[in-house]
């Protein structure tokens, strides 16, 4: 670049975009850094320039970005309830204690001696012995049935012995044996094992995830179709601009580029929305949920979004927006020829 | 710079719309290209243009051969050529600069020399002072020559107008044809699509004639 262009550039600035402007100053001069800034510009431009279309028409962006907010946001909705139900599962998981209701004739002395008993066993760590009363009490508070429980004239609840055996998880051969050997014994009514409820919520667990998992992806194609449409119709509409573009002599990555950063916004905005509606769903839920929990006496906290999974929500839906444009760019691009 | 051999263009549903057609136009030559409606003008300009494709024979533009040329490298050869409207085919959301710099900018200029020869393109066809404006503020006299602008604003070796002076009046329309033969002077093809009889007689250049989809004289 020549030295003398800039005087006559500064006295009358062209029409382009305020940005480019800017650059003016910084210039350093040569053809090699004019031609990278204006490649730089040309991004720059872009990005900015597809940002003001949707600004421009703010009807049809919104209702786009309501619709893809919306799914994505059912998307995050399900890998959040996952996520906070395998938190609850989790705490169970460590859980291989089993549970001995004894029969109603069995005295709390009685069953004091039988705890004694099968502490001796050299299989199991330790007994707990819960009492008639202490079960009731225990009822009572949490339950929310205090009154009708008081109208009944005998203690309904059996005396329960919570065993936890030394044998882990993974020995259930053990456990099973161990669970046998308490069923034999006359005191007891019914022996139950938690594992098996374990078991039982943990395959509940895959199906809901695998549910989500589903359920996500074909979320993830409608959000692809959604701004796919969308582009195409954008590209109906700017159809006489690429056609100009291509005559004089553009090449398919400068007509796609405004376009893709189109898809980009989209997809961006709409995640954004997405974690904003998530997030606010959540703060409606959160009180109920802990009030449940604190019921249960669970050490239960609803999980809310973290950092890393508010990113890859955000990445996610705008590689989706730019994925979803360039589809219909491929697709439709060369079909658009000059008359 | 342009040159055709036997070349053909056939459509499913219209059969041969070219057929056979030869020619050669030499650097800083200035030819019409003129024929009744539908003697297909248009096809053998869009194929100038590599929108499309011929489908037998074989066209070469400053040296390069079409038939042999990747779809992805097609944009480097419109490059070379500056195309004229009667339609002025403009983007009327942008003003007569950004309309004029539009090739520098997909060309990959820098701004300092986009401006430079944006500027001068608009000075060479007598819109200095008219950057700012839209299209649709303007004639259309003036539109035209905002379309020359840009189809010369890369200094192109080639330039093709469609019709150029179809819709201006006959000072105009001269004003124009001026300009073509200034180019012409600087060593760059022109072929110039037309049907104005007047202006082509009054004219003493180069007619390529087609007459349905052959070539009766050139």
């Amino acid at each position: 670049m020549k030295r003398s262009h800039k005087n006559t550039i500064r006295k009358d600035p062209p029409a382009r975009p305020v940005k480019q402007d800017v650059r003016q100053t910084k210039m350093a001069g040569g053809d090699f850094v004019d031609k990278l800034n204006a490649y730089r510009d040309l991004h720059a431009h872009a990005l900015f320039s597809s940002l003001g279309r949707l600004v421009a028409s703010p009807f049809t962006s919104i209702m786009t970005i309501a619709v893809l907010a919306i799914a994505i946001s059912l998307a995050s909705g399900f890998y959040i309830l996952v996520v906070n139900l395998q938190q609850l599962t989790g705490s169970l998981e460590t859980s291989n204690q089993i549970s001995l209701f004894l029969r109603d004739d069995v005295s709390d002395a009685h069953a004091n001696k039988l705890a004694d008993t099968i502490r001796q066993n050299a299989s199991v760590q330790d007994v707990k012995i819960i009492t008639r009363d202490q079960a009731l009490a225990e009822f009572k508070t949490y339950s929310g049935f205090g009154a009708a429980i008081n109208a009944l004239e005998t203690n309904p609840l059996p005396i329960v012995l919570q065993v936890l055996p030394k044998n882990t998880l993974e020995d259930k051969q053990g456990l099973e044996t161990l669970l046998d050997t308490f069923k034999q014994s006359p005191e007891v009514d019914f022996a139950q094992m938690d594992l098996q409820w374990v078991e039982r919520l943990q395959s509940i667990m895959a199906v809901a995830r695998l549910f989500a998992t589903l359920l996500n992806v074909m979320l993830g194609v409608a959000v692809l179709f959604i701004i796919g449409n969308t582009i195409r119709l954008e590209l109906h509409y700017r159809r006489d601009e690429v056609v100009i573009a291509k005559l004089v002599g553009a090449t398919n990555a400068f007509i796609q580029r405004p376009f893709l950063y189109t898809g980009f916004w989209i997809g961006f905005i709409s995640g954004v929305s997405a974690w904003f509606i998530v997030t606010s769903l959540m703060l409606i839920l959160r009180q109920p949920v802990e009030k449940l929990s604190g019921l249960y006496e669970g050490g239960f906290h609803l999980l809310f979004l973290n950092f890393t999974e508010t990113l890859g929500l955000i990445v996610i839906s705008s590689v989706l927006g730019i994925a979803g444009s360039w589809v219909v760019l491929i697709c439709q691009l060369h079909q658009i020829k000059a008359e | 710079m342009i040159k055709f051999v036997n070349v053909s263009k056939r459509y499913p549903e219209t059969g041969d719309v070219l057929r056979n057609v030869s020619f050669h136009l030499r650097r800083g030559e200035i030819a019409f290209l003129t024929g009744h409606s539908g003697a297909g003008k248009s096809t053998l300009l869009r194929l100038i243009a590599a929108m499309e494709r011929c489908s037998r024979g074989q066209i070469v533009l400053d040296g390069e051969d079409l038939a042999h040329t990747k779809e992805n490298q097609l944009p480097y050869i419109r490059r070379k050529m500056g195309f004229i409207y009667q339609d002025y085919k403009l983007l009327s959301d942008r003003t007569v600069f950004d309309n004029v710099a539009l090739p520098l900018v997909i060309a990959g200029y820098g701004h300092h020399e986009i401006s430079r020869r944006v500027r001068a393109a608009l000075d060479k066809v007598s819109l200095t002072g008219k950057e700012k404006k839209y299209p649709l503020a303007l004639s259309g006299g003036e539109q035209q020559r905002v379309g020359i602008a840009r189809a010369v604003v890369n200094k192109p070796p080639i330039i093709i107008a469609d019709e150029p002076t179809g819709n201006l009046d006959p000072d105009l329309s001269a004003e124009i044809m001026f300009l073509f033969g200034q180019f012409q002077q600087v060593g760059v093809t022109v072929l110039i699509a037309s049907h104005d009889i007047s202006l082509i007689t009054q004219l003493n250049h180069r007619v390529l004639k087609l007459d349905h989809g052959q070539m009766v004289s050139s």
